[in-house]
């Protein structure tokens, strides 16, 4: 398994998220949840302008094996998605932490939402013992 | 309480993720299940399927009970070696298991029949095989391994002594034949599959099963897991038991027509089933492609102004780099379907299958 970068947040549901220098946060799936998935096939995308809740579903990664929802790790504006994605969703399982991230929200409430979060140890912990 | 294929810690050496599959610990997949994919299409792949069952069927009435037992025609058999595709169907002409049966010998004929339908499938035919003498031996003692791929031949063929390897490469396809592996071990070859390549299926006991599948591998053949062996199947425009049919539906509805012998007036279990059904409008089974992105998966609705219907198989097709499907639709629901994907209606087309032959997309597809 890759090595969990230590500037992550996570979900327990896998989902990373990363602040930005500009104070944007880039989302996307851990190294472990892509490999629970298998080949990813296909991405559903928000579109930018689009407000997204913490805690909700954002966008759907689909692999050979299921259909999986994304649920945004912080509450704003979706400002950027990845364009590569739906001509190479295998990005996800190559890269996971880097050019397979998913979408870039302007936060609204940064802060607050980031204390709802673990932290790459904590992270690693959570999936301990899972397939 | 889940049970093991003999090869169960090679596929565990391998690195492969391991499923549960009709309460068998199978391989989904050893990495990636899209390269395991393209090995079959390309080169050659195997598939450990010991977990299908063995069934041998012996006595002077074999022919006669499987008359009487399978919706084909069994009088299709001729020649020693010849196998035979057919529906195992219920007296209400549902679907029980579909099964493959070789022709060994007047008294004894070989069925595999699935995995997940063991119980009930053996249940069956030792009920119907009584009144008819015949004896119905499961070969737990057996393994199986399929080896696919437009290499696949060739890479069985160069582990054979030259005598083995002459009868092996004679084998027409839908023929088995029994040869001594080098070392001595009875394989049964079977030039048959569930992937539309070429290729073997070899029955052999389980205790020279890791040594065969260590050689292939050694001879370029890539381990491939049930992931690819689903994608693989539905290119190849095959039925899954279970998901495609089972015991609600009859063969016209699971478009294995083609399966059942009504000529003649050989009373077989269902047939005045089946003859009734067919004359009533019954809903059918289409193949399906979708041009749009995003994959058609197992239990989406699908729309079509005939009422709705419902996709039984659903992938991402790796050869064709979109995602096709089976459905099961009424009569009448023409050409240009919609299947919602999560509330979205996204168009789909009705297409002629196998999807992929012979390692290339059918035309128009």
């Amino acid at each position: 398994m890759q090595e969990i970068p230590g500037d992550l947040k996570f979900m327990k549901s896998h989902e990373w998220a990363r602040v930005e220098d500009q104070g944007t946060v880039t989302v996307g799936i851990s190294d472990h949840a892509q490999g629970l998935l298998g080949d990813v096939v296909y991405v559903e995308l928000p579109s930018v302008g689009d407000h997204v809740k913490a805690g909700t579903a954002c966008a759907v990664v689909e692999s050979v094996k299921a259909a999986s929802d994304l649920y945004a790790p912080v509450s704003g504006e979706v400002v950027a998605i990845n364009e590569a994605l739906p001509d190479r969703p295998e990005t996800i399982n190559e890269d996971p932490y880097g050019d397979g991230w998913v979408l870039q929200i302007r936060p609204d409430n940064l802060a607050g939402d980031l204390d709802e979060l673990l932290d790459p140890d904590a992270y690693a912990e959570s999936i301990e013992g899972e397939d | 309480m889940t049970r093991k294929t003999v090869l169960n810690e090679t596929h565990r050496a391998l690195g492969a993720k391991m499923v549960d599959f009709g309460g068998w610990d199978m391989p989904l997949n050893y990495g990636s299940q899209i390269e395991e994919h393209h090995a079959v299409r390309r080169h050659a792949g195997m598939f450990d399927v010991s977990h299908m069952t063995v069934v041998d069927l012996h006595g002077g009435r074999c022919r006669e009970f499987l008359r009487h037992l399978l919706a084909n025609d069994i009088d299709k058999l001729k020649t020693t070696g010849k196998a035979l595709y057919s529906c195992m169907l219920n007296e209400g002409g549902g679907v029980i298991d579909d099964l493959i049966v070789y022709y060994l010998g007047e008294d004894f004929f070989r069925a595999v029949v699935n995995a997940a339908t063991r119980d009930k499938d053996l249940a069956w035919i030792e009920r119907h095989a009584q009144p008819f003498g015949v004896e119905v031996r499961e070969r737990r003692d057996y393994a199986m391994i399929a080896v696919q791929g437009p290499e696949a031949r060739e890479a069985v063929l160069g582990l054979l002594d030259a005598d083995a390897a002459a009868v092996v490469r004679k084998l027409g396809k839908f023929s088995a034949a029994e040869v001594a592996a080098p070392d001595g071990a009875p394989l049964f070859v079977a030039r048959t599959g569930y992937t539309g390549e070429d290729g073997f299926e070899i029955v052999l006991p389980t205790g020279a099963a890791a040594g065969l599948w260590e050689r292939l591998r050694e001879a370029g053949v890539a381990p491939a897991g049930l992931g690819a062996r689903d994608t693989l199947r539905l290119e190849a425009g095959m039925n899954l038991y279970g998901q495609d049919m089972d015991e609600t539906v009859t063969p016209w509805e699971a478009n294995l027509g083609w399966t059942v012998a009504l000529e003649g007036d050989r009373d077989f279990i269902g047939r005045a089933a089946l003859e009734r059904r067919k004359a009533e409008a019954h809903s059918v089974l289409v193949g399906i492609v979708m041009d749009d992105k995003g994959v058609l998966r197992h239990g989406q609705r699908v729309l079509t102004p005939a009422g709705e219907g419902e996709i039984l198989s659903g992938i991402f097709a790796p050869t064709l780099g979109k995602a096709i499907g089976f459905a099961r639709v009424p009569q009448g629901a023409g050409e240009a379907l919609h299947v919602d994907i999560r509330g979205r209606e996204v168009p789909v087309r009705v297409v002629k299958y196998p999807f992929v032959r012979e390692g290339r997309p059918r035309e128009g597809i």
